[in-house]
């Protein structure tokens, strides 16, 4: 008998999410992962600034809420002090790519023993649909009217690619969760990425490309399709280092 | 200072390079993991803040270190530390400033330390020692207070301080207070309910009221439990003299010297800044016509002495920013013009 | 016996379920929830082949579904 059905680590509080929002996937997957590895009880998670921010009010285990951008600088502290707990963070485009990138690739390349979830959705989400360092050329955000590239802007900042060239890193993959096969592939890599700290190999992202609906102005169907069509060509699903 | 935080049970340092406080990491680099603890230098002082709010949030006695500039950019984790309640010692060996300044000695960060630095409405305790030996002694004290209060506590120091060498007699960690078991601190939730330690707070009851209300009752707690300054002959004094810090040992020798010629001064020096030791200025002040400070500023303390003293005295002030610090000399040479000049004209002058 | 189980008052309507059922089997309700909002149901009440496809899209962990068949939820 298959069972599908929420995993204890989930609470049952309603999330704040938009609907059609790929967060709740993404959270889905990471709390099965920990579930399915035996680990609540020695997880300690970090929440981001941005859309993210309430996760503790999702995550049946200890969570950290961090300053927007220092989840790896904080994840650093916590899984230094204590090296047998398993610790993890969950970061948007901003918070990871933006305000937070010296945290982030600097992490990475000391070879933290963390795991990272990078969820990126080319926007921001949380202050409204701002202009987001994912955001593609030609998007339209509430700061780039005319579609991001025309002035100034650069193009979008490709953080597995980015970060494979760093020494310190084990494990990059960039998946997304915008049909079944992807989400299924998502569990595998995010799971791999909690493996790979459990058994002290280093730092270990899992980029998930993800459906924001209500900032890019699209139904959820059409959101899958913007990922499917737009954003994956930009940013090719694909392991990007492992070893 | 390094081996004092090591020998009161501090196990995790970040740090950034900065003059002049660059031998606090480099003695941390090999004296920490000898301890057993962990050092990392970190990329920013952005970074190092937030790697003491993990270490703290997972249980370690912790510290960082840096000079003026490097605090500013300190100040997001501060607020973050301070809201969230979590344990740290952090220390400034103030240097030159606005700006990249100098690293010439300075206290130009009086205000920035005692007045809560970063956003928010929220105190650190602050220290300044004067000699290497208090350093030493207030390094310990510090992770007490850190612990018992859940509080960020702050060592102002400044270049003359983080450069020095005079001898120390490295005692052994005594504790001062008697610390609750750390049942904040994230562990995995074996055994007991999952933990968040956050610092948003949207509860639409007024919970960010509340959360405000309840640090404001322990900063007074704070308040009424730890004031601490040393005093030098003020019973019958008639000017006394204030400086902080380096700059109050200064001035001590100068009084000292006004003493030997018979000038009815004294002297009081603050060694918590945050709280500040207000009694002991209102007690100082009862009996003299005047106060000077003397800061290696454009007069910043001089404005808790004021509130302290509710200006009954004239109080001037002596002092530049920028890399200056006074002399003996000149302090001594102010005290004499001030001790000549009658009180009562004095007094009608600032009121 | 495929069993397919809606919480509906978790639903925010957002139609993914629908969207990605391979047997076209699910739509969006007439009646709304307790928030306001149309939430799956079942076309045909025994076509559900308990893939779990809906279950994975979900994002309000909404959809509960019991199969037969021996593949359990995504585990790799």
């Amino acid at each position: 008998m298959a069972v599908f059905k929420r995993t204890p680590i989930l609470k049952d509080q309603l999330t704040h999410y938009c609907p059609g929002c790929g967060h709740g996937i993404a959270h889905r997957l990471v709390a099965e992962v920990i579930d399915e590895l035996g680990i609540r009880e020695r997880t300690i998670g970090t929440a981001p600034v941005g859309c993210a921010v309430l996760l503790y009010n999702y995550f049946n285990c200890d969570v950290i809420e961090c300053a927007h951008g220092r989840s790896p600088a904080v994840a650093t502290g916590i899984k230094r002090v204590q090296p047998d707990k398993i610790v993890f963070t969950y970061q948007g485009d901003g918070d990871l790519a933006a305000i937070g990138t010296a945290e982030t690739i600097h992490a990475a390349n000391r070879g933290e023993n963390i795991t990272v979830i990078f969820v990126n959705n080319a926007i921001y989400g949380m202050t409204g649909g701002q202009m987001a360092p994912t955001t593609m050329l030609g998007q339209v955000t509430t700061t780039t009217q005319h579609g991001r590239g025309g002035q100034g802007e650069g193009p979008p900042i490709k953080v597995c690619e980015l970060l494979s060239t760093l020494g310190g890193v084990c494990y990059l993959e960039r998946t997304a969760v915008s049909t079944p096969k992807d989400v299924m592939n998502a569990k595998r890599a995010i799971k791999k990425a909690f493996q790979n700290q459990i058994d002290g190999k280093g730092f270990s992202l899992v980029e998930v490309l993800s459906m924001c609906p209500t900032d890019w102005k699209l139904s959820p169907a059409q959101s899958v399709d913007f990922v499917n069509e737009k954003m994956k060509p930009v940013f090719p699903l694909g392991v990007y280092k492992d070893q | 200072m390094a081996e004092a935080a090591i020998q009161a049970g501090c196990r995790f340092f970040a740090g950034y390079p900065i003059t002049p406080q660059n031998e606090v990491p480099e003695y941390m680099s090999w004296r920490m993991p000898q301890a057993g603890g962990v050092f990392i230098q970190a990329e920013s002082e952005v970074a190092a803040i937030n790697m003491i709010f993990g270490a703290s949030a997972a249980g370690a006695r912790c510290m960082t270190s840096s000079s003026s500039p490097g605090i500013s950019l300190k100040q997001e984790g501060i607020s973050y530390i301070a809201a969230a309640e979590l344990p740290c010692v952090i220390a400034n060996m103030q240097r030159g400033g606005p700006g990249l300044g100098n690293i010439r000695a300075s206290q130009g960060d009086y205000f920035q330390a005692v007045k809560s630095g970063g956003h928010g409405d929220y105190h650190l305790i602050v220290v300044a020692p004067a000699t290497l030996q208090e350093l030493y002694t207030l390094t310990m004290n510090a992770f007490d207070w850190a612990d018992y209060y859940r509080n960020p506590v702050m060592i102002l120091g400044d270049g003359i301080l983080g450069q020095m060498a005079e001898p120390v007699e490295i005692l052994p960690y005594q504790p001062i207070l008697e610390i609750p078991e750390k049942d904040y601190i994230l562990t995995g939730c074996r055994g007991r309910l999952s933990r968040v330690i956050k610092t948003l707070i949207l509860d639409p009851a007024d919970g960010l009221v509340r959360h405000n209300e309840h640090l404001q009752e322990k900063y007074k707690r704070i308040e009424s439990e730890i004031s601490l300054c040393e005093e030098y002959q003020t019973a019958d004094a008639e000017l006394v003299v204030t400086g902080f810090g380096v700059t109050g040992r200064i001035a001590k020798a100068a009084v000292r010297k006004a003493r030997k010629k018979g000038l009815a001064v004294g002297w009081i020096r603050p060694i918590t800044l945050w709280p500040f030791p207000k009694q002991a200025y209102q007690e100082a002040v009862r009996a003299a016509s005047k106060m000077l400070v003397v800061e290696m500023n454009h007069g910043q303390m001089i404005e808790d002495v004021k509130l302290a003293t509710e200006c009954a005295v004239p109080t001037e002030f002596m002092g530049k920013g920028g890399g200056w610090y006074p002399d003996e000399k000149s302090i001594l040479d102010k005290i004499e013009s001030m001790i000549k000049q009658p009180a009562a004209a004095a007094k009608g002058r600032v009121s | 016996m495929t069993k397919i189980r809606f919480e509906t008052h978790r639903c925010k309507g957002c139609g993914l379920c629908v969207l990605f059922c391979p047997r076209k089997n699910l739509r969006l309700s007439d009646s709304l929830n307790e928030q306001g909002l149309s939430y799956p149901e079942e076309i045909d009440p025994d076509g559900c082949t308990g893939c779990g496809l809906c279950f994975r899209m979900c994002p309000d962990t909404a959809i509960e579904v019991q199969s037969p068949k021996k593949d359990n939820q995504d585990k790799q």
